[in-house]
């Protein structure tokens, strides 16, 4: 398809297309095949969902193979295959090369258990970068944001204190609602109940802001429908 | 294997060295290429799976041939196809995408992918129907959180066409934010300190060999 790569008419079949026209009815039938859900299962929507599946599954292979296998391996392997000069050798390579295809041995059920090493090279190498990534990052500079001064003074206005101070039970609170060594009784019942409530305006939040991003997506097919599509397909429409 | 791996990478952080450095990225690129070793396992499996409904011609075996055939499409367009100009054996090399490739991301992946979850609102907004009752005090925080993180996003005033001013439009936003960055965020903290500490002891036991579901067996 030369034609559309350049932007000019594509012919078919004796019909002329334009790849962006194409495009924007494709884009439309696709919509409408999912919104079809809505209405039901059917087998326009069943169409639709398997295409997305095999485009999608599709799209990660070639990104890999372009990012990962050509770029980290066969480029290293034989420099003289790439298009860029500055390429140079690097044949250490060849060992997560041969780790990679132990793990295709998960084919055969006889050797499946060299598949082992490749596994545990790669979670273990993920936990260890995960330990000193977490500590700074989700421990120590949380906790740094969780004691801000509670007290108003020059610097720090009273209602930036009570919130620091609604951040700091919140947090504490919290944290007693997940420690299970001891029965939610007395003080730590009522503070875990406090927890609770904490956890549930979290939970209300992360609703709303997940309706709020679907109801965005909503808008940004609804906008392309009226405006892109409706315009191409009747000129007159106005919107 | 794992433990040689792991305690590289954790002794590298604490004691920083040219050479630990260059060895950590060396050690991170390894670990993309075996992924993408482990990506063709997911890819046959899809593939075994498909193959096997068309072969024994399973009840909508026609949905797999749909599947197979737009997984195919694609790779051909990126990889086989690429450019469009230049030998095979070049373009089999290439790695920038071609147009043809770029076109069908853009109009079928992007829109497709957008629907779908588009769709989630509708059966969002239908289950929360369904499902959410004001019947004690959490159940009612929850939901007035909800609705006010919901409105703080929408532009009420322009909805009813009022001016804009010191009325709720202007106030909700604010509320918005707040609720976002104090209460909100405290739960999420509080969720995010065991989500961290529970991390780090997983971690440290892959790496002593101590946790081991991974492997199999």
């Amino acid at each position: 398809m030369p034609e559309a790569q350049q932007g000019t008419e594509l012919v078919f079949l004796g019909l002329t297309f334009n790849p962006e026209v194409l495009g924007l009815w494709l884009q439309a039938v696709l919509t409408f095949a999912i919104f079809s859900f809505l209405w039901g299962d059917n087998r326009v929507y069943k169409f639709a969902e398997h295409v997305f599946v095999g485009i999608s599954a599709g799209y990660g292979a070639v990104i890999v193979w372009q990012q990962a296998v050509l770029l980290l391996l066969v480029f290293k392997l034989w420099p003289q295959l790439s298009a860029k000069a500055d390429v140079t050798a690097d044949h250490w390579v060849i060992i997560p090369g041969i780790l990679g295809l132990l793990m295709l041995t998960r084919f055969m059920p006889k050797y499946d258990w060299l598949s082992r090493y490749p596994i545990a090279f790669t979670v273990g190498l993920y936990a260890g970068t995960g330990i000193p990534r977490i500590v700074p990052a989700y421990l120590l500079r949380q906790m740094g944001a969780t004691m801000k001064p509670l007290v108003p003074g020059a610097d720090v206005g009273w209602w930036v204190a009570v919130s620091s101070l609604v951040v700091l039970v919140g947090v504490i609170c919290t944290l007693t609602y997940f420690y299970f060594s001891r029965p939610h009784e007395g003080a730590l019942g009522v503070s875990s109940k406090i927890g609770i409530w904490f956890l549930m305006v979290a939970f209300g939040a992360g609703f709303g802001n997940t309706v709020m991003a679907r109801i965005s997506l909503l808008i940004g097919r609804v906008e392309f429908l009226l405006y892109d599509w409706l315009p191409v397909w009747w000129p007159g429409a106005g919107l | 294997m794992g433990f040689i791996a792991g305690i590289f990478m954790v002794v590298n952080f604490f004691v920083p060295h040219a050479v630990g450095t260059q060895g950590e990225w060396m050690l991170m690129e390894w670990a993309r290429i075996i992924g993408a070793f482990a990506l063709i396992l997911g890819l046959a499996s899809l593939f075994r799976t498909h193959w096997n409904k068309i072969r024994r011609r399973q009840s909508q075996w026609g949905y797999s041939v749909v599947t197979l055939a737009s997984f195919a499409l694609m790779v051909w367009a990126g990889i086989i196809y690429g450019s469009g100009q230049g030998p095979l054996a070049e373009r089999l090399v290439t790695v920038k995408s071609g147009a043809l490739f770029e076109w069908l991301f853009n109009n079928v992946q992007v829109p497709l992918d957008a629907t779908m979850f588009s769709l989630l609102a509708f059966f969002i907004a239908s289950a929360a129907y369904r499902t959410f009752r004001a019947r004690n005090f959490e159940a009612i925080l929850l939901i007035v959180a909800a609705i006010i993180i919901m409105l703080g996003r929408v532009p009420m005033a322009e909805l009813f066409n009022l001016p804009h001013g010191e009325h709720i439009d202007a106030k909700m936003p604010q509320i918005y934010e707040w609720i976002m960055q104090f209460p909100a965020l405290a739960g999420k903290r509080g969720i995010l300190f065991g989500v961290a500490l529970g991390a780090i002891a997983t971690s440290l036991r892959i790496i002593l060999g101590i946790e081991r579901s991974h492997l199999g067996g």
